[in-house]
């Protein structure tokens, strides 16, 4: 098969044009080390190993099931929910293993802000939405409050639209908006790492769009993870992707290459849509 | 033909509807007919009927004078009324009996008596008839002959219908003035006494009894006596001006009696009130009934008492089941491992709600009562030792009992309600940082609200209409004082109290006068109901704002 006649599903001048200002990554921020994930007898993750850079986009992309969200999932400990779910290896946040004793997951996850594939605002109005994580770690202070929420807000794209509004309930948005909200929630604690398990997958185009130019413009100050099912959007928003397929880690690598010239057949395959 | 068209008719389940619309009507018809049947009863008590003169001849054959209100009519077919031993005329299909309010128990022992319509040769609403309510013995009817005072007849004849007007305005004036000099201040300075003397003892058990405390009590008391002392005679002489005036009466047999006004709490004409004055006369007997104190063990005058008491109870029951049943709930669906365990529980939980609810007043009675309220006694209040505070059933106990009897209500309620929120939810707040009792109360519970607020409306509906537990934990037929009044602390926990359900009971079955009672019955009992429809209502506007706010369920 030559070069030419592939057939690739993708957008192939997204990853030209990323090809130019991709840098390596200068530092990593979380370093996955042999982890295993057991749902009671059953493995969901073989010993995955990777590196994801500071202030760089990672894809997760894989067909369904293959574990990329319960990966995604292992970073900020959501796992520990499952109550059959076990886990062994380590996870390192800044050289810290976050599975160890003495880590307070709490603590973990206001480091490691989650945004969920169905938009999940609280019944609240949205500015306490946003507020919510501050509340939480105890200021109430209104000032603070206030300037931290328009911050989030801007942050999250959302500010012009909201800010008339910002005593309405959250669930009076659009879908879109209210997915916004959710990222506006997350980033109001400034956390260090944004997991997004495919962000945008309950949204419509124009919303999808926003979420992804939101994604440019957040790698600026986190790093982010994000898990999805559009392989044009890994393309257009990832530095770097990771092919996963049944539990384990086939290729990690530079957007571009992987998407270009992947070096596993497996990955190739599904990426010029033979299967998943 | 035909057995196919009925075949399809059958096949197409239009039968099936029909059934199940019939099984609904049916449902539908029992309680419009349940509430119609008190409404009608319990609403006409009040309204002042026509008082109606008989002229009737008695069995013996004796002409006779009757005054009474017809209250009910009863026919008996000729036959069924010869074998009751009636003498039937050979052309009569039918005897005719009313029912007649005759009052005057003092007078003729009854206050009802059946007469025959063949036997009663004429029958009138003469305007001069009055009926007076009174204190003892029930209503009187009969003429007004004339207003007596210490010195004499102060008024007769066409006079004296005025003069008893204000005459009995007056004594009512005092009347009240005595029962608020009684209730209110004397009442006070009495539970202040008793507060004294319990200090006093208690000083004494715990050894700290000096002198100088000794010599503070008893200046208090001191103080306290001579004001009492005023109180008494400013009572003894109000008793003696409300003594002094009373009416001359005439009854339907031609007796002259005298009733004192003290005794006396309206007098009217019913025969000559038009519509409006009967109105008039009617909302101020539905206000008494509302506001008043009972009289005449329970069978006249208002329930207020009664109305108080269900309520307070109610609420201080509302107070207790909704923390339990909320924590309870959380812990089994929250925190508990789901296991056999939890099955066990819920199944335990479930049954609770299918015990009997005497059987709940018999716990109260023993474990509440006894052995909590004795222990407390014994601990916090052994200066009021023989008798009890709290090792005697009260509003507490009541409360707390039925409290029990509502948990499962409650617990159920909130579960159901915990399991529908959404898990998206709460991961979302755990993502943020919260820990898993900050993402249960900041999230959870108040979305989990209007499920909390179901159970307490159920546990409401069930708590309000409960007699049988309350009869062993603290509910009386007359409760001197009510459990919330001005003296500190204001909310008396330990007091008995009166309630709807089983006024209506001691009313309907224990009371010296059934019969006379029997509307007041009916009217105990819609306003029971309204009660509980009043507290549900509440609840239910309560439970809708929360579930406006907390819309995300739907989502």
């Amino acid at each position: 098969m030559t070069e030419q006649s592939r057939t690739y599903a993708i957008d192939m001048q997204a990853i030209l044009r990323k090809q130019d200002g991709y840098t390596n990554p200068m530092e990593t921020c979380i370093h996955i080390e042999h982890l295993n994930l057991y749902y009671g007898q059953k493995q969901a993750l073989h010993d995955i190993n990777m590196k994801m850079g500071k202030n760089q986009v990672t894809a997760y992309i894989g067909p369904s099931g293959c574990g990329k969200s319960t990966l995604l999932r292992c970073i900020n400990r959501m796992n520990d929910l499952v109550d059959s779910a076990r886990i062994e290896g380590k996870i390192l946040l800044d050289n810290e293993n976050i599975y160890d004793k003495s880590i307070n997951v709490a603590a973990l996850r206001r480091r490691v802000g989650m945004v969920f594939q169905k938009p999940n605002p609280f019944p609240k109005s949205i500015f306490e939405n946003v507020a919510y994580g501050l509340r939480i770690q105890g200021i109430n202070e209104k000032r603070i409050l206030e300037e931290t929420v328009e911050n989030a807000l801007r942050g999250a794209a959302l500010w012009d639209e909201v800010k008339d509004r910002l005593n309405d309930n959250a669930l009076g948005l659009s879908g879109g908006q209210q997915q916004r909200l959710v990222i506006a929630r997350a980033i109001a604690i400034e956390p260090e790492v944004l997991l997004l398990d495919e962000p945008a997958s309950a949204l419509d185009p124009i919303s999808t769009l926003k979420i992804e130019e939101l994604i440019n413009e957040l790698k600026e100050k986190y790093t982010i993870v994000i898990v999805t099912h559009n392989m044009q959007q890994a393309a257009r928003v990832s530095d770097v992707t990771a092919f996963m397929y049944l539990g384990e880690l086939i290729e990690i690598g530079n957007t571009s290459q992987i998407f270009t010239n992947p070096k596993k057949k497996q990955t190739e395959d599904y990426i010029t849509g033979r299967y998943g | 033909m035909i057995s196919s068209k009925t075949n399809t008719w059958l096949q197409s389940g239009a039968p099936w509807i029909w059934f199940t619309a019939a099984a609904v009507s049916a449902s539908l018809i029992m309680i419009i007919g349940v509430l119609l049947l008190i409404t009608v009863r319990g609403i006409g008590h009040f309204w002042p009927a026509d008082v109606s003169s008989f002229n009737y001849q008695e069995t013996n054959g004796q002409l006779k004078t009757l005054y009474g209100e017809i209250i009910d009519t009863s026919e008996t077919p000729a036959a069924a009324a010869r074998i009751s031993g009636y003498n039937m005329a050979d052309n009569e299909e039918v005897l005719v009996q009313y029912q007649i309010k005759t009052g005057n128990r003092d007078v003729t022992g009854s206050d009802f008596r059946w007469i025959q319509e063949r036997n009663i040769k004429q029958q009138d609403t003469p305007p001069e008839l009055s009926v007076i309510e009174r204190r003892e013995w029930g209503n009187f009817y009969g003429t007004l002959l004339a207003v007596k005072d210490k010195s004499g007849v102060i008024a007769q004849g066409d006079a004296a219908w005025q003069a008893a007007q204000d005459k009995i305005t007056e004594t009512l004036d005092i009347h009240d003035e005595i029962s608020h000099l009684e209730k209110k201040e004397i009442g006070a300075i009495n539970y202040r006494l008793e507060q004294l003397r319990l200090k006093r003892r208690k000083l004494e058990i715990t050894g700290q009894l000096t002198e100088s405390a000794k010599t503070e009590i008893e200046t208090e008391k001191t103080g306290l006596n001579k004001r009492y002392q005023e109180l008494q005679t400013e009572l003894s002489k109000l008793y003696q001006q409300s003594r002094n005036a009373s009416l001359l009466v005439k009854t339907d047999s031609g007796a002259e009696i005298t009733i004192p006004l003290a005794k006396v709490v309206r007098l009217y004409k019913p025969n000559v009130m038009n519509v409006f004055g009967k109105i008039g006369h009617y909302f101020v007997k539905l206000g008494e009934f509302l506001t008043e104190e009972p009289r005449e063990a329970n069978t006249e005058g208002g329930i207020f008492p009664a109305i108080f008491g269900t309520v307070l109870m109610v609420l201080i029951m509302a107070v207790i089941v909704t923390p339990f049943g909320v924590i309870a709930a959380v812990y089994l669906r929250e925190y508990a491992k789901q296991g056999f365990m939890t099955r066990l529980i819920r199944i335990a939980v479930n049954n609770l709600a299918g015990v009997p609810s005497v059987v709940y007043g018999v716990f109260g009675l023993g474990f509440f009562v006894y052995i909590l309220g004795g222990n407390i006694d014994r601990l916090f209040y052994p200066e009021s030792a023989p008798a009890p505070m709290y090792g005697t059933p009260g509003i507490l106990w009541a409360s707390i009992t039925l409290a029990l009897l509502t948990l499962p209500v409650v617990i159920v309620a909130t579960e159901e309600g915990l399991a529908r929120i959404p898990k998206s939810i709460r991961e979302g707040s755990l993502a943020l940082g919260a820990t898993k009792f900050e993402t249960l109360k900041n999230t959870v519970l108040p979305m989990a609200s209007p499920a909390i607020m179901t159970g307490l409306i159920l546990a409401v509906a069930r708590a309000a209409g409960e007699v049988a537990p309350l009869m062993l934990v603290g509910v009386v037929k007359l409760a001197p004082t009510l459990p919330l009044d001005g003296n500190f602390p204001f909310l008396h926990m330990e007091r008995k109290f009166m309630h709807l359900g089983f006024h209506i009971y001691d009313v309907g079955f224990q009371s010296p006068n059934v019969e006379a009672a029997r509307p007041l019955v009916y009217a105990t009992a819609l306003l029971l109901v309204l009660v509980i429809i009043g507290l549900n209502l509440a609840a239910i506007i309560i439970r809708n704002n929360l579930r406006e706010k907390y819309r995300a369920l739907e989502g």
